[in-house]
């Protein structure tokens, strides 16, 4: 089934006639409503007027994560707080969050695109869904819960953290799709393994999101519970989850691209590369009101393709993903940067700078060591003490990130200090 | 007197304590008395060493971190029951204990080291019922 086949199914001419006009509308409405962009546009002498349709876009100034940083919180935000109904944050890359805000338009908006990618993983009002993302500040939990209310399915709003609860309900309630991550629902599957509850569920479809995935955990979480599983995928600052999805075909993710543009641009000259061509990700809002983003590089590394799906969609499809282009991880779908650890480490005055992150992933979940070397003048031969400094680091750390991590004091000397860029995380996790 | 330790961080990897321990001896820094304590992560290794300066001068030379202080060092008798009278005054004069180890030398002398929360209430105590302390050098001499 198709949740909007006439903005899903459109012609190719059609699609890009839509995108062109909801683009000139979208660069004067901005100018005129975030200084921001206006002022600039006039540092390169572009006028509203001066953007046509889509073949001018290229013309128009990339927007990035730090721009959101140094305008924060509501710099970027192109109507009045009078209009804004939400707030979502997400990590930035120095202590600073990410903010974003919505205008009631701007969530129909977000709940349509979920709904579009809730009905390609095969979810309908018949379906009971349990909603695993995180609720709160994280656009995953209210992004999910919205579409699938829109499609009318019945949803039960998990959260996250409690896998005995929600494996009961699975069983109990008879749940036929869930929402979550991928190496969380691996985990889940454990779970029920464990339990002797895998012949006992009812589960067909899996929307998984929030972090990096590969086909091989897809094809591990569809035979462990006998199911379907789709990438969905999202950033809270173009909206959240709903930004594209994969349908039954696998092909790809479908991107709902009346809402918002996406260009894959080469990443040294960052021109616009063809299609099939592996580049960086950037997205423009096209109808988004509360804070529309212009250009916005996502960092993500994927490629494009325009040609039809065996689905009957025709929407531009984005191949999984290949990487990023920053440091940035994602951890238990956490952003991480290796310069927030940093910065939180400078204020704990008994380590060196030094620092290693370990991301492994133990029993299917994320886990996140940091190792230290403690300064030879704050040195203690007391285990209590050393103890008390390893819960104080974890404690700075986990404030800083939003995540529990696990310190590791290691001998002074031993972290590498490498010339120029130094290498600050080794990931373990196995991801294809 | 106080004696001086020398502790020794130590990562819980292969072969660690045998280098540290390597380079006390081509130093030839010699062992009196040790004791390791360990975590699942990381051990501290307690030393009284006969020249304890050296030990931590050639210990960083190697790269490790090690941490000279001040600890009792305390001659008792070798005979039953007199580890519990000394630390029966020790705590009679409010002093914890936070951690202690055993040297004990053939003959009629044992030898403990002690790390008192309070040094000097804890040797005050034990000279008050006629304990001696010992310092690095005397045990060296033995």
């Amino acid at each position: 089934m198709i949740w909007n086949e006439t903005k899903e199914c459109m012609s190719r001419d059609e699609m890009t006639h839509l995108q062109s006009i909801r683009l000139c509308k979208l660069v004067d409405y901005v100018y005129h409503n975030v200084e921001f962009y206006r002022k600039k546009m006039q540092a390169v002498d572009l006028m509203p007027g001066d953007i046509k349709g889509l073949e001018d876009i290229t013309k128009l100034p990339f927007t990035t994560k730090d721009d959101l940083r140094d305008t924060y919180p509501f710099g970027l935000f192109a109507v009045p707080n009078s209009e804004i109904v939400r707030i979502h944050a997400s990590s930035g890359t120095t202590g600073k969050a990410t903010v974003v805000g919505y205008t009631r338009f701007d969530l129909e908006i977000w709940s349509e695109c979920v709904a579009r990618c809730l009905t390609m993983a095969g979810v309908s009002k018949n379906d009971i869904i349990q909603v695993a993302y995180g609720y709160g500040l994280f656009t995953g939990g209210l992004g999910a819960h919205a579409g699938a209310e829109k499609i009318g399915a019945t949803v039960v709003p998990m959260s996250t953290g409690n896998s005995k609860k929600l494996t009961t309900m699975m069983v109990d309630f008879g749940a036929t799709a869930i929402a979550c991550t991928p190496s969380y629902l691996l985990y889940i599957s454990e779970v029920l393994e464990k339990e002797g509850l895998l012949d006992q569920i009812k589960l067909r479809s899996a929307i998984c999101g929030a972090e990096p995935w590969t086909e091989k955990m897809r094809n591990e979480i569809e035979t462990r519970l006998n199911i379907t599983a789709h990438d969905i995928y999202g950033l809270s600052e173009v909206m959240g989850p709903g930004v594209a999805c994969d349908c039954e075909h696998h092909a790809g993710l479908h991107v709902c691209e009346d809402h918002f543009y996406p260009e894959v641009l080469d990443t040294k000259t960052l021109l616009p590369v063809d299609e099939g061509v592996t580049g960086e990700l950037a997205f423009t809002t096209l109808t988004k009101q509360g804070i529309p983003l212009i250009r916005y590089r996502t960092k993500d590394l994927t490629s494009i393709d325009r040609s039809p799906c065996a689905c009957g969609r025709t929407s531009a499809r984005i191949s999984r993903f290949k990487g990023r282009v920053d440091d940035m991880l994602i951890i238990r779908g956490v952003n991480v940067f290796p310069s927030q650890i940093e910065a939180a480490l400078v204020e704990v005055r008994e380590v060196t700078p030094h620092y290693m992150m370990v991301v492994d992933r133990v029993n299917n979940l994320d886990v996140l060591e940091i190792q230290v070397e403690i300064d030879s003048r704050f040195y203690t031969d007391e285990i209590r003490a050393l103890e008390a400094l390893t819960k104080k680091i974890e404690h700075v750390i986990q404030q800083a990130i939003g995540l529990g991590v696990k310190v590791r004091i290691v001998e002074p000397q031993t972290l590498i200090r490498s010339e120029g860029k130094a290498v600050h995380v080794v990931d373990k996790r196995r991801l294809d | 007197m106080f004696a001086k330790q020398l502790s020794v961080f130590i990562e819980n990897r292969q072969g660690r304590l045998g280098e540290v321990l390597n380079v006390l001896k081509k130093n030839e820094v010699n062992i009196l008395s040790l004791s390791l304590a360990d975590t699942t992560e990381y051990g501290l290794l307690r030393l009284i060493v006969d020249d304890p300066a050296k030990g931590k001068e050639c210990l960083a030379a190697e790269g490790f971190s090690s941490l000279l202080s001040e600890v009792l060092v305390i001659e008792i008798p070798h005979t039953a029951g007199s580890l519990q009278g000394l630390l029966k005054e020790i705590e009679g004069a409010n002093v914890n204990v936070e951690y202690m180890y055993g040297l004990s030398i053939a003959g009629e002398k044992a030898y403990v080291v002690l790390k008192p929360s309070d040094l000097a209430k804890a040797e005050a105590a034990a000279a008050a019922c006629g304990i001696q302390t010992v310092s690095n050098d005397a045990l060296s001499a033995m």
